[in-house]
């Protein structure tokens, strides 16, 4: 593309024209061959390097801590339109280190870990040919607005139970995030009983679904990404704290940061391949960085001083449960090791306070907008004022 | 910056025009049109002008309101599946208008996860479902023009409207002709590609944006991209001045929530208490060196007639009380119908929806036996027993809409308490998920604060914001609250009205004072409010319970509650008991 095309199309989608790359065509002229629609994004379509977002150091800290320890729980993401949610999520998915997948399997399960494998790889395990794996990108699952549940857990195959009378399983969207990332845009607009349906699994790790004579499980262990605006609806209070991190996002407002996030877009847009191989290096940094991370994070202690921190701050701010201490701790021990950290220590608790805590405030439901503030003011009393940076 | 000699002025006319050339030169680069006009001729001429300068052979699909989200998407096609025994999907409307424009009309109608729908189809260019048990991906590039029918306080999903980077008024800019034809427009297009804008150009919108109070990032793109069809349209390859005004004269001024501080009128400062400044709006304030002083917004508002300016800032304010409201406006359509949430064997006669592709799953596994073993499969043998149909929440949505006296009358002390019983009330509302709505009355006037909505967050805070004093004008703020509960009746709901007043009316319906006309206007509204039939309670809040409020209670036929003491739990405790026995009431 050259330089004079910046007028052209996705051009006026600043967030998510990452991933379009479609492009109008006026009709009345034979259209240029485009490539076929396929199921899953096409490989080599240019995404919108992670390393090139500009600001909203929050959201990328919560999902980079994401992919050094899935166990963190789902990240919610809530704010303002176009300020790159999902560009982030989908860059995501090009940042992380590919998986290994024992062949053949319809789950993707993982090599050498029997206990968590589906009925498939334990058939296979018994008949000793689990050797076989394959390397696959890491699955960022989008499920669109309007999925209808069975699409979602998986259902009767249709086509093969009318074509040959044949009971077969036809996964859902569930099964192909397994091990991955299940993105829900404008969470808050999804049915209820469909974000009951994601919960429960998220928290469980396993798909149930019995339903026409079928009965079905099989392993669904995902890091559940919403994001939503607050103005189309906040979310259910119940369904808030199953998420594990939770964080705000906000236009910038100032002149320089809005035009920097606009010329980016704007060159990644003129040229897409361009611009990705421009930013290649530093999203390869990060890549290494999440993989050296992932590998210091089981050799981790806790400090005393981190624990008696983490436990002051939830009494402090009266959230209930032990789930709001088990994430803080959990993203304290994720963040030392993304700092390259030896122990876990109250610091680390601190950096991500705002983001494990912030939502499960027992609170008046009306005063949201301050739970961010109230966090913060509670880690003032319980870690002393901020140190100034080295 | 910008030296050049300033374009000449456009007309009023002309802008209309120009919007419609826009559109028809790039239709998805500059987002789409938000056209705010009432169906009519004004508007079908506009189309029909548009549908000129359009390639011929190009389509045009129309959604309606109350769209479904399958008819959108795509997904089994009934008959074709049952004909040819195996699942034959249909094309939904969002991928048949690939290539041409998708217009949504009554776009204030459109439920929020279909305005979602289409804003991800714009994003990408694609349609992906994931219904009865087919996933589906099309390409679906489309312009989007999204009519709105104008009406106060309603406006589209700001989801959508986000997206749309012309937005025309026909009210305020009527179409009188078109400066360009099809040849012009077939030009453009051929030369758009080569079009240059210099990275000034882009720091101009951007500083435009920020001076303008418009958050959004994407409506400086949305100008950029519009400068560049504009000079082509003018068969140039690079954007010049004038391109950059009308480009903000079509893209920003209609979006703008306030003027540079030159051009604002003094009126505008202490309006919307509803809508606490914006961060960007007090930080671009503070720091006024941020801005570049040689913007072309100055130049861009000179540029306009006068009068259309004053129209423009008029709109402005419109605007504004759309802009809080419209999410909520729009979030009932779907929910009246109430959500789906699976499928159980029943009779579709009974009038409840057949689960088609449920239905079909559960047929499928007896097609070998019901065709007999020699028999040719012939389509799909569907069974009675196979039947089944969509189970539903039904989940008519109340919106509760507050109307709560600030006036002199009602002692300060009682407001204070008014307030602490309406701030627990939402928090119940919170819970429950319904909507709400505040009107506030005192002086001559009573507004509604908050459209309806569910951002809770917000009508909290505007209540907290709202001071006493002043006149009683209740015959005004009952009429409004009618207006307000027809409108959530219209979209389906079902309004509950909370007035907190001590009914001391003392100013007329026509704005003077005097407390006997002022109670016989109030009564008189009061009778006419009963007339919808919804349910009403009136909250007395005078200092001990007084025949003034116990009398409109019985003229609105609504239910009388003493405001207790010090005790707004009993209140609220008493609201909830009256609402849970009228969802009874209506479920039965
Ligand atoms: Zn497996």
């Amino acid at each position: 593309m050259s330089p004079e095309s910046l007028a052209i199309q996705g051009y006026a989608h600043p967030e998510p024209a990452g991933d379009s790359a479609p492009r109008y065509q006026p009709a009345g002229r034979p259209r240029p061959q485009r490539p076929e629609p396929q199921a899953e994004a096409p490989r080599g379509r240019a995404l919108y390097p992670f390393s090139a977002l500009v600001g909203q150091e929050a959201m990328k800290t919560a999902l980079l801590l994401t992919t050094v320890d899935p166990t963190i729980g789902g990240v919610l993401i809530f704010g303002d339109r176009g300020t790159g949610k999902s560009t982030a999520i989908r860059a995501l998915a090009a940042l992380l280190p590919p998986m290994r997948a024992v062949a053949g399997c319809p789950y993707a399960c993982e090599p050498g870990r029997p206990a968590d494998s589906c009925e498939h790889c334990r058939g296979l395990r018994q008949g000793k040919s689990l050797d076989a794996s394959i390397e696959i990108p890491v699955p960022v699952v989008d499920l669109p607005l309007g999925a209808t549940e069975d699409r979602v857990v998986g259902a009767l195959d249709l086509e093969k139970a009318l074509a040959r009378g044949e009971k077969a399983f036809q996964p859902g969207l569930l099964a192909k995030a397994h091990r991955g990332y299940l993105y829900i845009d404008e969470v808050n607009l999804l049915e209820d009983h469909l974000v009951d349906v994601l919960l429960d699994v998220a928290a469980s790790g396993e798909n149930v679904v019995e339903r026409e004579g079928l009965s079905i499980r099989h392993p669904a262990r995902f890091v559940l990404i919403g994001s939503g605006n607050p103005e189309e609806g906040e979310l259910r209070p119940q369904l808030l704290d199953r998420f594990g991190l939770s964080l705000d996002v906000v236009t910038p407002t100032d002149l320089e940061t809005r035009i920097e996030v606009i010329r980016r877009r704007d060159a990644f847009d003129r040229d897409p391949h361009g611009f990705c191989a421009q930013w290649k290096a530093k999203d390869v940094a990060l890549r290494r960085k999440i993989s050296a991370a992932r590998r210091r994070l089981p050799m981790l202690a806790v400090s005393e001083e981190a624990l008696r921190k983490a436990t002051e701050l939830c009494l402090a701010l009266g959230t209930d449960g032990l789930r709001g201490e088990l994430t803080l701790i959990r993203a304290a021990r994720a963040m030392a090791a993304w700092q390259g950290a030896t122990s876990v220590d109250g610091e680390h608790v601190r950096a991500v306070g705002v983001m494990a805590l912030q939502h499960r405030l027992r609170r008046n439901p009306l005063d949201e907008a301050r739970a961010a503030v109230r966090v913060e003011r509670a880690i003032e009393e319980v870690f002393g004022p901020e140190k100034a940076a080295p | 910056m910008s030296a050049e000699p300033a374009a000449p002025a456009p007309t009023v006319g002309d802008l209309a025009g120009l919007a419609a050339s826009v559109l028809a030169v790039a239709p998805r680069a500059v987002g789409g049109l938000w056209l705010r006009a009432g169906a009519g001729p004004a508007r079908d001429r506009w189309l029909a002008d548009l549908n000129r300068l359009m390639p011929p052979e190009i389509a045009w699909k129309r959604v309606p309101a109350g769209v479904s989200e399958g008819r959108l998407l795509g997904g089994l096609d009934l008959s074709a599946t049952l004909a040819s025994g195996r699942p034959v999907s249909e094309t939904g409307l969002l991928a048949a208008a690939h290539g041409g424009v998708l217009l949504v009309t009554m776009a204030e109608r459109l439920d929020p996860a279909a305005a979602a729908l289409i804003t991800r189809a714009m994003d990408t260019g694609e349609a992906r479902s994931e219904r009865d048990g087919l996933a589906l991906l099309h390409p679906a590039e489309f312009g989007l023009i999204a009519c709105d029918e104008g009406e106060p306080g309603e406006a589209p999903p700001l989801a959508l409207t986000d997206r749309l980077g012309l937005c025309l008024d026909l009210a305020v800019l009527p179409a009188s002709g078109h400066p360009h034809d099809a040849e012009a427009v077939r030009a453009a297009r051929a030369l758009l590609p080569r079009v240059q804008a210099d990275a000034r150009h882009l720091t101009d919108f951007c500083a435009a944006a920020l001076q303008l109070g418009i958050a959004s990032l994407r409506t400086p793109l949305q100008a950029l991209a519009i400068a560049r069809v504009l000079a082509a349209l003018e068969a140039r390859i690079r954007v010049e001045s004038g391109d950059i005004l009308n480009a903000i004269a079509l893209a920003m001024l209609p979006r703008a929530t306030r003027l540079p501080e030159s051009a604002e009128e003094p009126a505008e400062a202490p309006a919307a208490p509803e809508e606490p400044p914006a961060p960007d709006e007090s930080r671009s304030r503070r720091e006024p060196d941020d801005i570049p002083e040689d913007i072309p917004v100055e130049a861009a508002l000179a540029s306009l007639p006068p009068k259309l300016l004053e129209s423009l800032i008029a709109k402005m304010g419109d605007l504004r009380t759309r802009r809080t409201g419209s999410a909520g406006q729009a979030a009932k359509n779907a929910r009246e119908r109430g959500r789906v949430f699976g499928s159980k064997s029943g009779d579709p006669r009974t009038g409840a929806r057949l689960s088609v592709i449920d239905t079909l799953r559960a047929a499928a596994p007896w097609q070998k036996l019901r065709h007999g073993p020699g028999e040719p499969a012939q389509g799909i043998a569907v069974r009675r027993e196979d039947f089944r149909i969509v189970r539903r929440k039904a989940r008519s949505r109340t919106t509760t809409i507050f109307v709560v006296d600030a006036s002199g009358s009602s002692a300060l002390q009682r407001l204070q308490e008014a307030k602490g019983a309406v701030q627990l009330l939402l928090a119940e509302c919170y819970v429950r998920r319904d909507e709400v709505a505040l009107i506030a009355f005192r002086g001559r006037k009573a507004d509604v604060v908050l459209p309806p909505t569910r951002a809770l967050t917000r009508a909290s805070r505007a209540l907290a914001a709202m001071v006493g004093g002043g006149g009683t004008p209740l015959a005004t703020a009952i009429d409004n609250a009618r207006l307000t509960a027809e409108s959530v009746l219209r979209a389906g709901q079902t309004p509950f009205l909370v007035f907190m007043t001590d009914g001391r009316a003392n100013i007329a319906r026509d704005g003077s004072p005097g407390r006997v006309q002022a109670m016989e206007d109030a009564m008189a509204s009061g009778r006419r409010l009963a007339e919808l039939r919804q349910p009403i309670i009136v909250i007395d809040t005078s200092a001990r319970p007084a025949e003034q409020a116990a009398s409109l209670a019985r003229a609105m036929q609504a239910r009388y509650l003493p405001l207790p003491q010090a005790d707004p739990q009993r209140l609220v405790s008493a609201v909830s008991a009256l609402q849970g026995q009228e969802r009874e009431r209506r479920a039965s």
